[in-house]
């Protein structure tokens, strides 16, 4: 990364794949040649400067990077604190930031002479951003994706067919997210030779969870150039909502070791922490090894992995990416969170103070920024990951707006 | 490592046959049923017990296990009741093997230490822990050796290039040749690549080796018998529970009768002629 210093919080993963005692590899000796293929195909490349050159003119070309940042007047005057700004990762190509993810790992399974390819998917913007990838490289691409999920993301559903793309609905477990990503590994451990699996978030063996921050390390670095250009100084204070965590690593990642930037994950608290039905896993979780790494994990206390709930598909997932782990052991960030019913007003709200519509992911940060703007004095900036945009949920948000009588 | 594993291999070996390793979910359909199964299993000519240690997310297997570990944990299966399950199994039991297979996060929740002692207490004789691969030994595998418990390690078709030796370093017990890349009770793999992984296998370790994954049918263990020193059947196993399960009221009586011959026909068509 070049930028670390001694007492940095961005000398991590170890060798082993550890953040403190998160990470790793934890899978079977069927995928433990691949993972390993894996890291050593990432390790050249990221060094060779013709794949710095080709991902730059991807990022700029066809996802349409840098996303802007925008100062959100209407909601700045509305929580009536601190300045918002908001980093519009929505406007990228496909509707969300997983897409700079998707595009590198795409770019290294081409180097690596691989042609097909498999993705777990929950909300279905990290299916779609790889059956996007797929469609512009050639590539053959296999999306799991949990029955649940595929009936309440239909939108999206189409898109990855339509992009050529062939959708798995996954009915074992509890037909979501954290069997999406069993079954992909499942179909991975059968296809090891011809398949490259491009995890959508920063959890898994190592090498994704390190692999997937530095290709969304883009937003944070963009971030940070354009908020000195705006404000002429960094800012006081970042908020991203968390599912496995790979837009707020984005974000977060470049400002780690900044200590006077204060900053604030969102998990999704569901119906509420205190009901049970939530996919908060640092708030309600312990550490655990679930999908090749361990992390904190929503789980009984026999060790069997809960169901997590929250009416947005893409953080309905009972672990997190053990780096946010770390980073909530050491305290560098704080993670909070936020409702449904939180997220559904911040979702109308934001359509209609600024006219952008977010996905329900951003909106439970929004939901966080709602509470925590009002607290801070008004030359204070806070910038929050709008990481994706909401055309995708307006099936299931719609009737519940209307049931509490908003449209 | 375990005297009771290189016995249960030595005899084989002296009868000229390979061990029938028969795989089973603790509590799977009850722990009471369990305890009836085993029994039944040995009764039928299995050599050696691979009882699961179930989990809600078991990424190696395919649907059948799936299926058999979310039954016993919906009936209230624990790691301790896996391994009362196996207690008892080993004061009926006192020479035939019993290695606990399964995934590490139960274990690590039930704590490392306290599991090694108990998995002793209990006559267990082994461990299989598909999702620890010897990159991560220091989790449980070093101490558990120190412990006297046979780390077993599965050697599959993508190890058998430069990863052979590091997988076989700290293995004990016997090697578990999986013999399909692939998940469990799907496909199955043909005679001549078996043929061709043991050779590799046999020039790296003197330890014996059995083969598992996708052998469902009487002639299949009678042929994989031929080449490797024992063979496990698990998937196949289980979908019989799985099928007395799905009948209107389960008739345990039945389904440990149809357990045990099915057992049988594995093990009478493994003699070597
Ligand atoms: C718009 C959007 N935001 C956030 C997420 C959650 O993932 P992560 O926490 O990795 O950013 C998703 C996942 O599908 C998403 O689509």
């Amino acid at each position: 990364m070049g930028d670390t210093a001694p007492n940095s919080y961005k000398t991590l993963p170890d060798e082993a794949g550890r953040f403190g005692i998160h990470g790793g590899r934890f899978v079977a000796e069927t995928l433990m040649p691949l993972i390993l293929e894996v890291e050593k195909a990432y390790i050249t490349t990221k060094s060779d400067p013709g794949f710095e050159t080709e991902l730059l003119y991807y990022q700029k070309h066809y996802i349409g990077r840098p996303s802007p940042l925008y100062f959100a007047p209407r909601l700045t005057k509305h929580f009536d604190g601190a300045k918002l700004y908001l980093k519009r990762d929505e406007l990228n190509h496909t509707g969300a930031h997983k897409i700079n993810n998707v595009l590198g790992q795409a770019l290294l399974a081409k180097r690596m002479g691989k042609t097909k390819i498999i993705a777990e998917t929950g909300a279905g913007q990290h299916g779609v951003a790889t059956a996007t990838a797929c469609a512009l490289f050639n590539l053959d691409c296999e999306v799991f994706m949990g029955a649940e999920d595929v009936r309440r993301q239909k939108p999206n559903v189409d898109r990855m067919r339509l992009l050529g793309a062939k959708v798995h609905p996954v009915t074992s477990g509890t037909s979501t997210l954290k069997d999406a990503m069993n079954e992909a590994l499942r179909y991975w451990v059968a296809n090891p030779e011809t398949h490259f699996y491009i995890i959508g978030t920063v959890a898994g063996p190592h090498p994704y969870p390190e692999m997937v921050r530095d290709f969304q390390s883009v937003i944070g670095k963009e971030t940070k150039e354009q908020i000195k250009q705006a404000e002429g100084r960094l800012p006081d204070a970042l908020i991203a909502c968390i599912g496995g965590g790979s837009n707020a690593m984005g974000l977060f990642h470049p400002f780690l070791d900044d200590e006077s930037v204060a900053i604030y994950g969102v998990e999704a608290a569901g119906h509420g922490i205190e009901t049970g039905e939530h996919a908060a896993s640092l708030t309600g979780g312990e550490p655990g090894i679930l999908h090749g790494n361990r992390t904190y994990l929503l789980q009984t206390k026999e060790g069997q992995i809960k169901d997590a709930h929250s009416i947005s598909a893409g953080l309905d997932y009972p672990g997190i990416g053990p780096e946010h782990a770390w980073l909530h052991d050491i305290g560098r960030v704080n993670y909070v969170s936020a409702t449904d019913e939180e997220a559904l007003d911040m979702f109308h709200l934001c359509s209609r103070l600024e006219g952008i519509i977010p996905a329900l992911e951003p909106s439970h940060a929004l939901a966080f920024a709602s509470k925590f703007l009002p607290s801070l004095d008004k030359d204070k900036i806070v910038i929050l990951n709008m990481c994706g945009r909401g055309d995708k949920d307006l099936e299931a948000v719609l009737p519940l707006l209307e049931a509490r009588s908003k449209l | 490592m375990s005297n009771r594993i290189s016995q249960c291999f030595a005899h084989a070996k002296a009868d000229n046959r390979a061990v029938l390793g028969i795989f089973v979910s603790a509590g799977d359909p009850s722990a009471e049923s369990s305890a009836a199964i085993l029994d039944e299993l040995v009764e039928n000519g299995a050599d050696m017990i691979e009882l699961g240690m179930p989990f809600s997310d078991p990424m190696a297997d395919g649907p059948a296990i799936q299926a058999a570990s979310l039954r016993a944990i919906k009936k209230g299966m624990t790691l301790a009741g896996t391994l009362d399950i196996a207690k008892s199994f080993r004061a009926r039991h006192p020479d035939t093997p019993l290695v606990l297979m399964g995934y590490y996060n139960p274990i690590y929740i039930y704590g490392k230490d306290a599991f090694i002692t108990d998995a002793l207490a209990a006559g267990v004789d082994g461990l299989i822990i598909v999702d620890l691969p010897p990159e991560e030994d220091s989790e449980l595998c070093d101490d558990a050796r120190m412990a006297g418990l046979s780390f077993i390690r599965l050697v599959t078709p993508t190890t058998l290039g430069h990863r052979l030796p590091v997988v076989l370093e700290k293995a004990g017990g016997f090697i578990y040749y999986v013999a399909i890349a692939g998940i469990t009770g799907t496909k199955s793999a043909a005679k001549e690549t078996i043929n061709a992984a043991f050779t590799r296998i046999r020039e790296e370790t003197s330890l014996p080796a059995v083969t598992g994954f996708g052998i469902r049918t009487a002639e299949q263990a009678a042929e994989i018998a031929h080449i490797s020193d024992g063979v496990v059947v698990g998937s196949a196993m289980v979908s019989i529970i799985e099928q007395a399960c799905a009948e209107e009221s389960l008739d345990t009586e039945k389904l440990v009768n149809s357990v045990g011959t099915y057992c049988r026909s594995l093990s009478e068509a493994m003699k070597r002629s």
